[in-house]
């Protein structure tokens, strides 16, 4: 079939993978900074930064992606508003400015303060990240407070109208049967949060093991609820689509079908649907219903190991729908084999280092705000 | 006045030109857009597969090798209703014999490209207007614009785009746009040997493609899709698609 000319980029999926990490970690840190759960204080002020780190390189995959990435501001000079896609310009920039404030309002007590205690140059960042402003009085702080309340709470809908448009993109192109479904960005949003909880339990108990601390129990057993109850949401919506589809049997279950059986069946059935659903279900489910009998050390093997297999899970879903979206002849008459380069622009090995970049951000944002110690509780 | 003014003055253009501009006519010529609505027809019962037109196409727009604006299709159907649909390079090459493996009962080829929709979903999700639809109903890409994302290529139903290696940008049959500005037919309507592709003007009284699109029973591609393609097909079979 001719449609079998059409491109396929691993770094495609890139993007709807660190954009819902973006969106779930923001969520877990809102927990902390809107919701006030005290539980959550070791880990708010690092899900704050997680998710400014994965934000800063969000629109990397697709830079990479673009024929001609010089004219990607066209996108917000001379947006062409029929287009789904033109409202990322928007999106993006909107939370962007409210994180960046967070962040800063968040951090702004540890800035002044290494601003006047560090000697000479190293004072220099803390100097110019404090933009004039030392006033640490007990009243500012308050304020300052009450501010970060507002901007966490402008903040969820954002981070959801930002993932939950992701899934939009796909979700409202109609010669695609496999993302044509108004579940899409529903289905992006619960994934994404999935993948910042795991996210975020992964690197907490990673950090800790390497910092030498204590891992907070009541925090991870928390995040472990939370996260168990967002992957039986995500994981019954998933479910739902492939269902539905399969028992209405449409014209475009004669296309999804093999697809799902054939094509995608290591990724889908046994990564997304039993490696990544079904096992940490298990593990969750052991975490949070037999809490009270588990050692903490139990705990945090579990909640780690199942918050692993639900980034990969996540991984897979994005993989699956990218991917095997773009695997189906547009006559719906045949598909086709998808083998990834290594080296080419939107290789693995491109795929890798854009996902790599965010982790090297973390460290530095984590270097320059340390975002754990005492001070987490001045916020 | 004053606007043709600023148009010479801004496009650095002549008076004669910015007149042209202003009425609506292509610059340099007396081609007036608004005077033309265009039709493309397909009559199965006469393609033979012998991919003149896909060669033509291919070298009068310069499109490079294994990517296609034109392409053709051979369908081959058993008595129990099995299809078997290739297309080996696009039928440039035209096509050798099968043996599909079960009792032919028919089989027949089946050209294709753009379908220039009026209510297309290409246009509809380009994020920086770079494809668009001309007064005449062609829907056309602007590559100085174009920033080549390729959600255009997602979004057309019949798979009739693609992103141009050498230059990054989406690209698509125009139905030689620079062609039929001058009153010329597109470059594979030219080429077919038996008349199987139509092209005419709407708007054209005497134009023979005006009696086939309103009296003619015609089929479209995928018709729930609502795009309202204006490449029409005669001899339609139910198995196309």
């Amino acid at each position: 079939m001719i449609e079998a000319f059409r491109y396929t980029f691993p770094t495609d999926m890139m993007y709807p993978y660190i954009t819902g990490l973006v969106a779930g970690a923001f969520i877990v840190s809102s927990l902390y900074h809107v919701f006030h759960k005290e539980e959550y204080a070791p880990i708010g002020r690092f899900a704050l930064l997680t998710s400014l780190a994965f934000l800063l390189c969000a629109t990397m995959p697709l830079l990479n992606h673009l024929g001609h990435p010089e004219r990607a501001m066209n996108i917000m000079i001379t947006p062409h508003f029929t287009s789904a896609m033109a409202g990322f310009g928007v999106l993006y920039s909107f939370y962007l400015v409210v994180l960046v404030l967070e962040v800063w309002l968040v951090f702004r007590p540890d800035i002044v303060r290494l601003a006047q205690t560090l000697p000479g140059w190293k004072s220099l960042p803390y100097r110019l990240l404090a933009l004039g402003v030392d006033d640490l009085r007990p009243e500012t702080l308050a304020l300052d407070r009450k501010v970060i309340t507002i901007l966490a709470t402008i903040g969820i809908p954002a981070a959801c109208l930002l993932h939950g448009y992701v899934g939009f993109l796909f979700g409202a192109i109609k010669a695609n049967p496999w993302w044509s479904t108004p579940l899409m960005p529903i289905i992006f949003l619960f994934s994404a949060v999935v993948s910042g909880i795991a996210l975020l339990i992964v690197l907490y108990q990673f950090v800790a093991k390497v910092r030498g601390d204590e891992i907070s129990q009541p925090c991870l057993r928390g995040l472990a609820r939370w996260l168990w109850y967002f992957q039986i949401q995500t994981i019954t919506l998933e479910l739902l689509e492939i269902i539905t589809l399969a028992y209405e049997r449409n014209e475009e279950w004669e296309i999804i079908a093999p697809l799902i059986t054939h094509q995608l069946a290591f990724s889908f059935i046994s990564v997304q649907m039993i490696l990544g659903s079904l096992i940490p279900f298990i593990l969750l489910m052991l975490a949070v219903l037999l809490d009270r009998y588990l050692h903490a050390k139990v705990r945090n093997t579990l909640t780690f190991t199942a918050s692993l297999l639900l980034l990969i899970q996540v991984f897979s879903m994005r993989w699956n729908v990218v991917i095997g979206g773009q695997m189906m002849s547009k006559s719906l008459r045949g598909l086709r084999d998808f083998h990834p380069e290594f080296l080419a622009k939107e290789g693995v090995l491109a795929a890798i280092l854009l996902f790599a970049i965010p982790f090297v951000l973390l460290y530095g944002l984590a270097k320059l705000l340390p975002p754990f110690g005492r001070a987490h509780q001045t916020s | 006045m004053a606007g043709a003014a600023i148009t010479v003055a801004l496009l650095r253009i002549t008076p004669a030109q910015a007149a042209e501009h202003a009425i609506g006519m292509l610059p340099g010529t007396n081609y007036d857009p608004e005077e033309h609505l265009y039709a493309y027809v397909i009559d199965i019962t006469k393609c033979i597969g012998c991919g003149m037109c896909v060669q033509a196409c291919s070298r009068e727009n310069k499109v490079p090798d294994h990517f296609f604006r034109t392409w053709v299709e051979r369908y081959t159907v058993s008595e129990q209703g099995e299809v078997i649909v290739d297309s080996p390079n696009g039928g440039k090459d035209g096509f050798k014999p099968i043996t599909p493996g079960f009792k032919v009962a028919k089989s027949y080829f089946v050209p294709k490209l753009c379908n220039h929709c009026a209510n297309t979903p290409c246009t509809q999700v380009c994020p920086v207007g770079a494809s668009y639809n001309t007064p005449e109903g062609v829907v056309l890409v602007d590559p100085k614009r174009c920033i080549g994302c390729g959600y255009c290529v997602q979004a057309c139903p019949f798979g009739s785009r693609f992103i141009n290696p050498v230059t990054k940008t989406a690209e698509k049959c125009t139905w030689c746009y620079h062609r039929v500005t001058k009153g010329m037919k597109p470059a594979c309507v030219e080429a077919c040997p038996v008349g199987a592709r139509m092209f005419g003007d709407l708007k054209n009284e005497r134009d023979p493609i005006r009696k086939i699109v309103t009296e003619a029973h015609l089929a479209i591609l995928q018709p729930e899709k609502l795009t309202k393609p204006r490449c029409y097909y005669l001899g339609f079979d139910k198995e196309i698609r």
